[in-house]
């Protein structure tokens, strides 16, 4: 009893080879899209490695890449075989490939599943590469001068006005930092060696944070420094003011950033599966249909399609069977091998 | 004496249109990139619309978007007219059309050349309405909390972090104007009553800058007060320091932005008038030719196309005379109420003007 069987007429099947050679030019495009956005996704992690620490696990866009070239193979060459297909002669050369041909595309199809589960599940890798990052990032702002990380306090600073955020958690991480070099520091006055003589490590820590916290959107012009003394400005409130600097950390932000990302790459990756087993079904009726020809001869006589030869727990017991005897064959052998030697 | 003539075949005719049809596709896709540039443009002086006085500039795009829609529906009707060319009863009911699309055509080209000149001559007004913006902008800064004016702060910080660029000719335009309102300013503070004493309208006035000019490329936290004084901060000297704030002007930062970008579309916008060009070219040769072929006794053999039928001065005169009867027609129908004896002469006069008038039709 086939699994699903449909009757083919002439018109019928030349309809089906049309619609599906259609859909497959339309994987090829979307096997293109998931290319260029594992690019996308590349470039986009590189350009904020620095925040990363350069740690940041490329694993993701990488197969991004490699899948979404596999897909442009695939279904262009499923699209060639349907366009084969009406045609006796050029189909039977494509004939005995095809089942070779379905088990790529059921292998295709685990791989694919595989990189979506990796676009959700990847997040979490990102959150912490993202929170060491940005704790050394900050650590390191004052150090200008050192090579190799002269440009964290400009990444840093763009960054967190580019995300509209402030420090890791929040503005308070700048408290806890010096993050003003000594070489702008005036060793001889006597505030700044309160200071340095005030916390256990000999460092310069203010209630200040850089520049590149403060918010455009407040109608007043940026504090930035003694946020938390009210009487060091007029009108100030530090527990009331909201708009004057970011409230949101920059771990938070950037996170937001990525997994919006990942979701929907991942979300495209899972509609491609479904257009890839609607592909799949289509060619094996397609095949099927134009193998079950009662007269070869004769194109316009009428055919059967069909999923499965037999029903779906004969065909799994067949194929389990299958597995078994290809065990036991090897066993027989060397039963055989034995008495010899 | 025809101009640039040429001999076509049936099958140069067929090429000719199979080639015309997909030239005036093409031409329809530049059509529609125009009309795209066209908006672009207009979405990014939208964008800005805060820190400009007029909106002359906005002419530009303007002609882009009405020139590339026209450029669309024009190329459209040359298409329709190839796919039509070759079938000898289709062809006639386009003949009236042909001369307009002809001067469409032209038309556009024109334009397309005035938005090119024009994007350079614009330049200085550009210039002045960033001028007057950017110094009304930097003067309401504090005002945040007058309806009207309550975002030009927020909209001059993005603006100085987003184009690198600090006031309007350079910094220093903040030294001028008070910045700060009035309701963060403690009036009892010696400090602020001094400087509110030292000039003649009492405004508040600072050696600093908002946060927005600080430059976040400078190696050291950012100075934004007191910049004059190098007492003020340590190891710090007014004259030779440059990367704490951006050196730039707005006004020259947004200037360079615009131009850059109406100079980068000049290169697309010549090379849609060079494909409008040799559609209008093509398709004149196309029509002599068709034209000439439903003429013979046999349509399949050669025909000659030409660009005019008789020479560019002829062709000229011709016109010229045209017009004048035309003009003439319209005196002698208002002299003719008023004299009755001059009623016989005025009738052959007419006459000529008709003849006249029905003999160029063949050229067109």
């Amino acid at each position: 009893m086939p699994f699903m069987p449909v009757k083919f007429t002439l018109q019928k099947r030349v309809k089906l080879a049309q619609g599906l050679w259609m859909l497959y030019w339309l994987s090829v495009i979307v096997g293109i899209l998931i290319f260029s956005l594992g690019i996308f996704f590349k470039i986009e992690l590189r350009k904020r490695s620095e925040m990363m620490d350069n740690n940041e696990n490329h694993l993701v866009p990488n197969l991004l890449m490699l899948v979404g070239a596999l897909a442009c193979g695939i279904n262009a060459f499923g699209g060639k075989v349907c366009h084969d297909s009406l045609d006796p002669n050029k189909f039977s050369k494509w004939k005995p490939m095809l089942k070779m041909f379905l088990l790529l595309c059921c292998g295709f199809n685990v791989l694919l599943l595989l990189v979506a589960l990796l676009c959700f599940l990847m997040q979490f890798a990102v959150y912490l590469t993202l929170a060491e990052g940005l704790k050394n990032g900050i650590k390191f702002y004052k150090d200008t001068d050192t090579p190799g990380r002269c440009f964290m306090k400009r990444t840093l600073d763009m960054t967190q006005i580019e995300f509209r955020c402030c420090g890791n958690n929040n503005f308070r991480d700048w408290f806890e930092v010096q993050w003003i070099s000594n070489r702008y520091l005036d060793m001889s006055n006597d505030v700044v060696k309160d200071r340095v003589l005030s916390n256990v490590e000999g460092k310069y820590l203010m209630d200040s944070v850089p520049f590149s916290c403060c918010n455009p959107g407040s109608p007043r012009p940026c504090i930035q420094h003694h946020l938390t003394n009210n009487s060091a400005h007029y009108d100030y409130d530090h527990r009331t003011e909201e708009l004057n600097i970011w409230v949101r950390g920059c771990r938070e932000a950037l996170f937001s950033y990525y997994s919006s990302m990942m979701n929907s790459i991942g979300a495209l990756v899972i509609l491609t599966i479904v257009l890839e087993s609607v592909d799949m079904a289509g060619l094996k009726y397609l095949c099927t249909a134009l193998e079950t020809m009662a007269d070869p001869e004769n194109p316009e006589c009428e055919s059967e399609g069909w999923l499965l030869e037999k029903g779906v727990k004969e065909t799994f017991a067949d194929v389990l069977s299958k597995v078994k005897t290809m065990g036991k064959t090897n066993q027989v052998e060397e039963g055989g091998d034995a008495p010899e030697a | 004496m025809a101009l640039l003539k040429m001999k076509f075949t049936q099958q140069r005719r067929v090429r000719l249109a199979q080639g015309l049809w997909l030239l005036s596709w093409l031409a329809v896709m530049c059509g529609a990139f125009i009309f795209c540039l066209g908006v672009y443009l207009k979405t990014e002086l939208l964008r800005r619309d805060e820190v400009m006085d007029n909106t002359e500039i906005h002419v530009v795009p303007n002609i882009l978007m009405m020139v590339g829609l026209a450029s669309i529906g024009t190329n459209w009707v040359a298409s329709r007219v190839c796919q039509d060319s070759l079938d000898a009863s289709r062809f006639p009911r386009w003949k009236v059309l042909l001369l307009a699309w002809f001067a469409v055509a032209a038309l556009l080209c024109c334009l397309l050349i005035a938005v090119v000149v024009l994007s350079y001559a614009l330049q200085g007004r550009l210039e002045e309405s960033l001028k007057v913006g950017l110094r009304n902008g930097i003067r309401f800064y504090k005002d945040t909390d007058v309806p009207g004016r309550c975002f030009q702060k927020e909209t001059i910080d993005h603006l100085q972090m987003e184009f690198r660029c600090c006031g309007n000719n350079n910094f220093k335009d903040w030294f001028e104007v008070q910045w700060v309102s009035n309701r963060y300013l403690d009036f009892t503070s010696k400090d602020v009553k001094d400087r509110i004493r030292s000039n003649v309208d009492g405004r508040f006035l600072l050696d600093g800058v908002p946060f927005s000019c600080c430059n976040p490329a400078s190696p050291r936290p950012c100075l934004q007060y007191h910049l004059t004084d190098n007492r003020a901060h340590y190891n710090y000297e007014y004259q030779s320091e440059e990367l704490n704030l951006y050196s730039r002007g707005c006004r020259q930062a947004l200037i360079d932005y615009y131009m850059d970008l109406m100079n980068s579309t000049g290169p697309g916008v010549l090379s849609v008038i060079l494909i409008q060009m040799s559609v209008l070219l093509s398709l004149r040769y196309l029509q002599t030719a068709v034209e000439g072929a439903m003429a013979l006794e046999n349509p399949e053999g050669e025909s000659e196309g030409y660009l005019l039928e008789k020479g560019v001065k002829q062709t000229f005169e011709d016109c010229k005379a045209k017009v004048l009867d035309m003009l003439k027609f319209a005196q002698v129908d208002a002299a003719d109420a008023e004299v009755s004896p001059g009623a016989a002469d005025a009738e052959k006069t007419v006459d000529n003007t008709t003849e006249k008038a029905a003999s160029p039709t063949p050229a067109s």
